[in-house]
């Protein structure tokens, strides 16, 4: 066979894998929801407010009850020494309130 | 037609045999443009999945939650918030939540411990989640030894796992009952770490959080919606990995771009010299560096993509796990639901393949359009 019909081929197939990727995801979605019943049932009884991402450190355990300041209440000059400090962004509600 | 396709074929043809004399530079290149490609979309796959996960589970948060706070820190609340709280009109229900972090001493790991208002739940018995089970190799059944706050031993016995399905909310959480919760941190009786307001009417929310406000001027109500926007924007492109990744990944770019839009190799210039000297149009050439491009581009975007999808949503992400694991001890298996749609997949080709196949095509007329000797000589 022609390079470039194999060329051609792979790419058809690749292309075909890429559109098949959505339906997969749909599907994957679909089979979740019973899960996330589950899930949903957990948080209510416990009325959790945070995902568990990080467990490092109390702000990016829980971003949504920390204060935009937290990192830095460990003593006056303290530096934000925890990794994911640095990659989760501060929690919105301290923007416009103290 | 026939002849047009036929056109493509034999050009296609030559551009592949061109792109195989040159092996190693332009597998090279593949494999570094297939990595930049990779990473941005796992990136996006990632938070874009991260994100809806976020919005579906935490609808079911508290309306809204008070906090207190003393010197700028949060502080415990008093019971009689609760009440007061209560009667505000539009105020549905109040629940106090105990919670707080136990430090392990054995393994380092942080624990969120809470206590369950559960009348099911019995003292001396504990859930735990799939991430604790792990780290302290624990089963259904057996003890969990916590040192209070008064180091004084509590014993509780395993009642339920929560499944690893559900690490995103409880990987790291001991659930126990309020009096095993004020036994084990010495907890002050009439006080909770914070409370969850349920308000009749979503629209009252920031009335009620305004009426809150005023009436206890040290407290701090957090609505559901900031939760949800805290989710939303966490990792924001601001954010530190998606800065350090958008970033490497525009470098990448304006490093291939700038490669191709300074111009060809001596071997590339001499090479369209003498395809022009042995006929070939300026459009042919033309066409040839486009397909060169297109089966760079095309091939990396293909690769990268099912790669990238393959990474986040069956391999649970290891690459950004290991970034956001840090010093934790305990940490989830990001088991993701997969998201992608057309907007996704467009965004990542029309951020890689057409700036890449464009910088390939600039020079390459520049070139195709001067002498065939010239273009030899150079």
């Amino acid at each position: 066979m022609r390079r470039s019909l194999q060329f051609l081929l792979f790419t058809s197939f690749g292309l075909l894998i890429l559109m098949l990727l959505p339906l997969h995801a749909h599907r994957a979605q679909q089979l979740s929801v019973a899960e996330l019943r589950g899930q949903s049932f957990l948080l209510k009884s416990l009325q959790l407010t945070d995902l568990c991402l990080v467990t490092e450190a109390r702000y990016t355990r829980h971003p949504a009850m920390a204060d935009r300041h937290s990192p830095f209440q460990e003593h006056p000059v303290a530096l934000e020494h925890f990794p994911s400090g640095s990659l989760i962004l501060p929690p919105l509600h301290g923007r416009d309130k103290p | 037609m026939k002849r047009a396709v036929e056109r493509h074929l034999n050009i296609l043809e030559f551009t592949l045999a061109s792109l195989l004399r040159r092996k190693v530079k332009n597998l090279s290149l593949l494999t570094m443009y297939l990595l930049v490609i990779f990473m941005l979309a796992s990136l996006v796959f990632f938070v874009t999945a991260l994100k809806r996960e976020a919005a579906m589970i935490l609808n079911d948060a508290p309306d809204m939650v008070v906090q207190r706070l003393v010197a700028g820190r949060q502080d415990l609340v008093p019971a009689e918030y609760a009440a007061e709280i209560t009667r505000i009109r539009g105020v549905t229900a109040v629940r106090p939540r105990l919670w707080g972090y136990y430090y392990d001493a054995l393994n380092g790991a942080n624990y969120t411990v809470m206590a369950s208002d559960d009348p099911n739940t019995t003292s001396d018995k504990a859930a735990i989640g799939a991430g604790v089970a792990k780290v302290r190799n624990l089963a259904v059944g057996d003890l969990l030894p916590l040192i209070s706050y008064d180091k004084a031993p509590l014993m509780l016995e395993i009642g339920t796992i929560f499944p690893s399905a559900s690490d995103l909310i409880a990987a790291d959480m001991i659930v126990i009952s309020p009096r095993d919760f004020h036994q084990l941190f010495n907890f002050p009786s009439g006080q909770a770490t914070d409370l969850a307001v349920s308000v009749r009417n979503a629209k009252e929310l920031p009335t009620v959080a305004a009426k809150i406000a005023v009436q206890f001027p040290d407290s701090r109500p957090i609505l559901k919606s900031e939760i949800l926007r805290t989710y939303q924007s966490v990792f924001d492109w601001r954010g530190g990995m998606a800065l350090l990744i958008l970033a490497s990944s525009l470098l990448s770019f304006i490093i291939f771009a700038w490669d191709k839009a300074t111009g060809l190799s001596a071997e590339e210039r001499k090479e369209i010299g003498i395809l022009k000297s042995i006929g070939w149009e300026t459009s042919d050439v033309l066409l040839l560096k486009f397909w060169e491009g297109i089966v760079i581009s095309l091939t990396a975007f293909l690769l990268g993509v099912v790669l990238a999808y393959g990474h986040v949503f069956f391999l649970s992400a290891p690459l950004f796990a290991q970034v956001l694991k840090g010093w934790s001890v305990i940490y989830p298996n990001f088991k993701l639901v997969p998201v992608v749609n057309a907007y996704q997949l467009a965004v990542l080709f029309f951020l890689t393949v057409v700036p890449y196949t464009t910088a390939t095509i600039i020079p390459c007329w520049r070139a195709a359009t001067i002498d065939p000797d010239a273009a030899m000589r150079y």
